[in-house]
């Protein structure tokens, strides 16, 4: 364990803008863990992930300071070839990303980019499929899959590669609330199985919060604030923030104070039933 | 009398895709309602037949008691204004008040009436200080939004929202949910296509459920929402306050964080 993704008074501007993106930014990311990002649109959220994967400074130029570290490496002094190994990368639209006639094609595409042996490119894509659930889509032409399949697709493209951190960008937001839960839970078994570290961005904290260690909220280009998802749920101000808090966490809120917050229905039931038995 | 009605409306894509499946729906002067279900149900399409863009292949849908087929797309949205999931799609002017005035030119509305109703809509969607920004430098609150507002503006008789808080965060949301309830308690017919649970739950409109083409379910949220088992076959979860309801047995559910915090409270103590 350590710090696999190392932020320290990270500063960006885009050229041609009149003020940093991110200013003074500062978190870590432990080895294993689920980070999630989250703030306001315009907060730097994006930024930041483009900072992990080196499109930032390698595509987009910009004014810069302090230091970006992934996997122990600079990320201004890592060409962004050698940081697409590290880093697997999901967009929120998978639409973006899959671009081939089949969906093995599609996601043996990096592979092959690299000039890996044909043979080794079959494994890791079968490989990649099977752990996703989607072989027997392999044949299968990417455009006539649901939103849902694209998704698993998008993320076996990426997984092929064998990253050691995973970033997505709002990976649930075009996706109905049963396929969001679907996309969550595969990636928390991801996290689980595989060691990835993953760093997202998600507006449904519900969705989230439950299975992530840490969570960072970005206002007005800084860190606001970091810690575990109870810790930084149970502060004030979320809302001015532009974060919309789980209907469970605000209810929480308003009751006399007790330890500690739980971040799912199931959990604040048990924990309120145990505590007003407690009392009897 | 119903503003819009569908009577048994099926749709048929190019690729052979049946979009719509038997769709009977009635949607009255004054009403709001949500139309939810999963990814691919059909909720788009179904949206698309209220403005005439698409037409159905057998059945009828028909616009205050006018056959969609038989009207140019151009009325249908004077009365029937349609906002799209993407605002970047409907979005082209080079400032925001063009934007608004677009629309009202179009539909031949004089330059100083169209000024004026212009600044209104602004105004009343809090947009007035960004008027003369381009609309691609706003924030994505800000540009649903403008969409609203430039819709708004040329005063159509319902005004439909494909999933309007996707990818908007909270300021945006608590305005938009404002807005909603604006319109509502002012009588106007609205059409909220969404899957946000969460969102609809507090307002708890009459709300249609589709999945695979078909209506599923239709009727108040609150009776609608206790069907967990079709819900979830539609790709739905439960929001959270009706599944903390359940969990107490409440026969009445909590539609507000306030009411739940409350009764809870008040259990902690009785005990």
């Amino acid at each position: 364990m350590g710090k696999i993704v190392e932020f320290l008074d990270y500063t960006f501007e885009y050229s041609g803008m009149e003020r940093p993106a991110v200013e003074g930014v500062s978190f870590s990311v432990e080895e294993g863990e689920v980070a999630v990002l989250a703030g306001a649109s315009g907060s730097g959220k994006s930024t930041i992930l483009r900072s992990i994967n080196g499109l930032i400074p390698h595509m987009y130029p910009g004014r810069r300071s302090g230091k970006v570290t992934v996997d122990g490496a600079d990320v201004s002094s890592t060409p962004t070839y050698e940081l697409a190994r590290k880093v697997g990368f999901l967009f929120q639209n998978p639409e973006n990303q899959i671009f081939m006639f089949t969906v093995e094609k599609d996601v043996a595409f990096g592979l092959e980019n690299l000039g890996y042996e044909p043979e080794v490119i079959r494994r890791k894509v079968d490989w990649a499929l099977g752990l996703l659930g989607i072989s027997d889509l392999a044949k299968r032409s990417p455009s006539e899959l649901s939103d849902g399949q694209k998704q698993r697709v998008a993320l076996a493209g990426s997984l092929v590669m064998d990253p050691k951190i995973l970033v997505l960008d709002e990976p649930t937001s075009l996706l109905d609330p049963r396929t969001a839960q679907d996309v969550v839970s595969l990636v928390s078994r991801l996290n689980k199985d595989l060691g990835l570290t993953v760093v997202l961005v998600e507006h449904r904290l519900e969705l989230v919060s439950p299975m992530a260690d840490r969570m960072v909220v970005l206002s007005g280009s800084r860190v606001w604030a970091e810690g575990s998802p109870a810790e930084v749920l149970g502060r004030e101000g979320l809302h001015e923030v532009g974060l919309s808090p789980p209907a469970i966490v605000e209810v929480q809120k308003r009751l006399p104070s007790g330890d500690g917050l739980a971040l799912d229905v199931d959990g604040f039931v048990r924990r309120f039933l145990a505590d007003v038995g407690h009392r009897v | 009398m119903s503003v819009i009605e569908f009577e048994d409306v099926r749709h048929r894509m190019p690729n052979g895709v049946v979009a719509l499946d038997s769709v009977s729906l009635k949607v009255g002067r004054g009403e709001v309602v949500a139309v939810v279900g999963g990814n691919g149900a059909g909720k788009t399409t179904l949206l698309k037949h209220m403005n005439g863009l698409l037409k159905p292949s057998s059945g009828r849908v028909t616009v205050f008691g006018k056959e969609t087929k038989e009207e140019s797309i151009a009325r249908l949205s004077r009365r029937v204004g349609l906002v799209f999931q993407n605002s970047d799609h409907q979005i082209f002017s080079e400032s925001a008040k063009e934007e608004v005035m677009f629309g009202l030119k179009n539909f031949g509305i004089p330059p100083g009436e169209a000024e004026e109703k212009a600044g209104r809509a602004l105004e009343y969607y809090g947009l007035a200080d960004l008027a003369a920004r381009p609309p691609l430098t706003l924030s994505g609150g800000e540009k649903k939004r403008l969409c609203i507002a430039a819709v708004m503006a040329w005063e159509p008789d319902v005004l439909v929202l494909d999933e309007p808080t996707v990818g908007q965060d909270y300021p945006s949301r608590s305005r938009l949910f404002g807005v909603v309830q604006g319109l509502a308690s002012s009588n106007r017919t609205v059409v909220i296509v969404s899957h946000d649970l969460e969102f609809l739950w507090p307002l708890s409109p009459r709300t249609v459920v589709m999945s695979k083409g078909r209506v599923v379910a239709d009727g108040p949220a609150r009776e609608v929402f206790m069907r967990t088992e079709m819900l979830r076959d539609a790709g739905l979860r439960e929001p959270q306050l009706l599944q903390l309801s359940r969990r107490f047995g409440r026969e009445e559910p909590f539609t507000a964080v306030d009411q739940a915090a409350a009764w809870l409270t008040e259990r902690g103590r009785a005990n």
